[in-house]
Parts: structure tokens; sequence; C-alpha cells
């Protein structure tokens, strides 16, 4: 109850007053931080995505214009028999995914890995390691955000039955169609299987899964899309009449 | 805190007004192009794999 300093009618008022300054300095602690979680979802969610999304649109033209001029594809493959990529590096880009249900300038990388921070978080499309590579008998599987970072994979529920997904390599154009959805625990490794959902099986077709989180911003389920290989077009013919405009940067 | 801050500040009002209008973009872009992206590690992502 004792003041080192000031009379007993002083005491009251002055420690009302520290009171109340530091409640104040504390309120505006709390608001300032509230500013900061709304300035970091919008980072998070608007601005991060769109900068990173624009920013891979860029580099996916880039690569391909870097086939183009480098002649880079083989000169093997026909429309049924395609060549198949051996194994990439970790974190190597291989190749690009174009889907023209996503709209003309949807031009995203594929990288080795479904590792987080080494690839999904840079915004990339992701290949599981150990399924097959695009126009392989078995299962080309990858998986990507659905919100944030770019967010690749957001409008993956918008496919629709006959849907045209291409997988561009240094070869050529790989053309899945795509077939179904499916929503699965997230421990369903089947869906990446060379025959999905049937471990057992021996592949003999080529299909494409792709995996996203579900709900949209929640990881409690998997969204799973199925296509399957259709044909393939080598570097040399040019692409084909429905992502051209892609291809070349105008949309 | 921020009337602190405003006692603080040298000039008229509009001049301080200015000085904390930059204060505030300088806050703003420290924010993205360091603050942000190092929280960023430490928020649980949303995952899109099956586990492998």
């Amino acid at each position: 109850m004792t003041e080192p300093r000031g009379g007993r009618g002083a005491s009251k008022p002055r420690r009302r007053n520290v009171a109340r300054a530091v409640l104040g300095v504390l309120g505006e602690l709390l608001i300032t931080a509230g500013v900061g979680v709304l300035l970091f979802l919008g980072w998070s969610l608007w601005f991060n995505d769109l900068v990173v999304g624009n920013k891979l649109h860029e580099e996916s033209l880039e690569q391909a214009q870097a086939w183009e001029r480098d002649e880079a594809g083989a000169a093997h493959g026909t429309p049924q028999d395609p060549p198949v990529l051996g194994a990439p590096d970790s974190t190597e880009r291989f190749g690009l995914m174009i889907v023209p249900r996503w709209g003309a300038d949807y031009y995203r990388p594929i990288a080795e890995g479904v590792g987080t921070a080494a690839v999904l978080n840079k915004g990339q499309i992701g290949h599981y390691p150990k399924s097959q590579m695009p126009g392989a008998v078995g299962n080309f599987a990858v998986a990507a955000h659905r919100t944030s970072y770019g967010k690749p994979f957001n409008q993956i529920s918008s496919l629709s039955v006959g849907d045209h997904v291409y997988v561009e390599t240094a070869d050529g154009w790989y053309l899945y169609v795509f077939r179904n959805l499916e929503y699965v625990q997230p421990t369903a490794i089947g869906v990446i299987a060379e025959v999905p959902q049937s471990a057992a099986a021996t592949p003999e077709d080529r299909f494409m899964t792709m995996t996203s989180c579900n709900p949209l911003f929640s990881s409690a389920e998997r969204i799973i899309a199925y296509s399957v290989f259709d044909r393939f077009y080598p570097r040399a013919g040019g692409p084909p009449d429905d992502i051209a405009a892609t291809v070349a940067g105008v949309s | 805190m921020y009337a602190a801050l405003w006692r603080i500040l040298p000039g008229p009002w509009w001049v301080r007004a200015l000085i904390l209008v930059i204060l505030f973009a300088a806050v703003l872009v420290a924010c993205v192009l360091w603050v942000f992206p190092f929280i960023d590690q430490f928020v649980a992502p949303i995952d899109s794999t099956v586990d492998a």
C-alpha cells in the first residue's frame, strides 16, 4: 500500500492512470496484431497467390519456348506409342500442364516429387516419384494445391467427362481425357496405384491421377481426378488446335 | 502507444501524417517481402497429397 514517492492523496489516481495506460497500450497492440493477421491472410490468399501464379505462367511459357527453340524433342514416338521420359531428378521440372477448361492462360510447371516446401508450396504441380511418367503404361500421378500458392488445381471440381488435360514435355503433348472425380480419405493411396484402386491388377492402360485437398481450405479429405491417355502429339507436328493459343502465349 | 508516437513526431500535423503514411508503407513492404514469407513456413499447409 505504500508508494515510494508522493503523498497519500496522489497515489490512487496515479495508479489508476498507470493501469489505464497499460490497458491502452495492450489494446493498441491487440488491434495491431489483428490487422497483421488480416494482412497475412490477404497476402496468402490473394497477393502471393497472384504473384506466384503469374510467375509460373511466365516460366511455363519460357520453358515451352526453350524446348521449341532447342528442338529438344525426341524423334521417336507416334500418337499411340508415345515416348516416355526417364526418371527426373528430385524437384526437377520436366513437364507442363495445360487444361483448356481452366482457361487459355492456364500453363503450369510439373516438378518431380510432392514435398510441401520443395515443390508444392512453390505453386508447382508435383509428380509422385513412385508413379509412372507421362505416356507410360500405368499411372502418371500428380498433386497440387487447390488454394493459395497460385492454386494450380483450384478448378479441379469443374472438370467434366471428356475434358482435355494436356501434359507437355520436351517431346511433345500427351493428351489425357478426363473421366471422373472421386472423394477419398487422405490415406487412400490406392488412387495413385498403377491401376487406380486396384493394386493387384496388371496395368495395360495409361492413366493419370490428380490429387488435391477437399473441401476448399481444408485437409480433411482429398479430391481425385482420373483421366485416361488418348494420344500423343509429337513436338515436330506442333500443338493441337485447342491449346495453340496457350502454347503461343496468347490469351 | 500511437498517441505517444504522434507526440514524438516533429513538425505540423500534415508533416506528422506524411511521416506516418511513409512509415506504414515501409512496414507493409517489409511484411510482404520478408515477414509474411517467413511466417508462412510455420503455418500448417493444406495437404493435397495422399500419403504414399
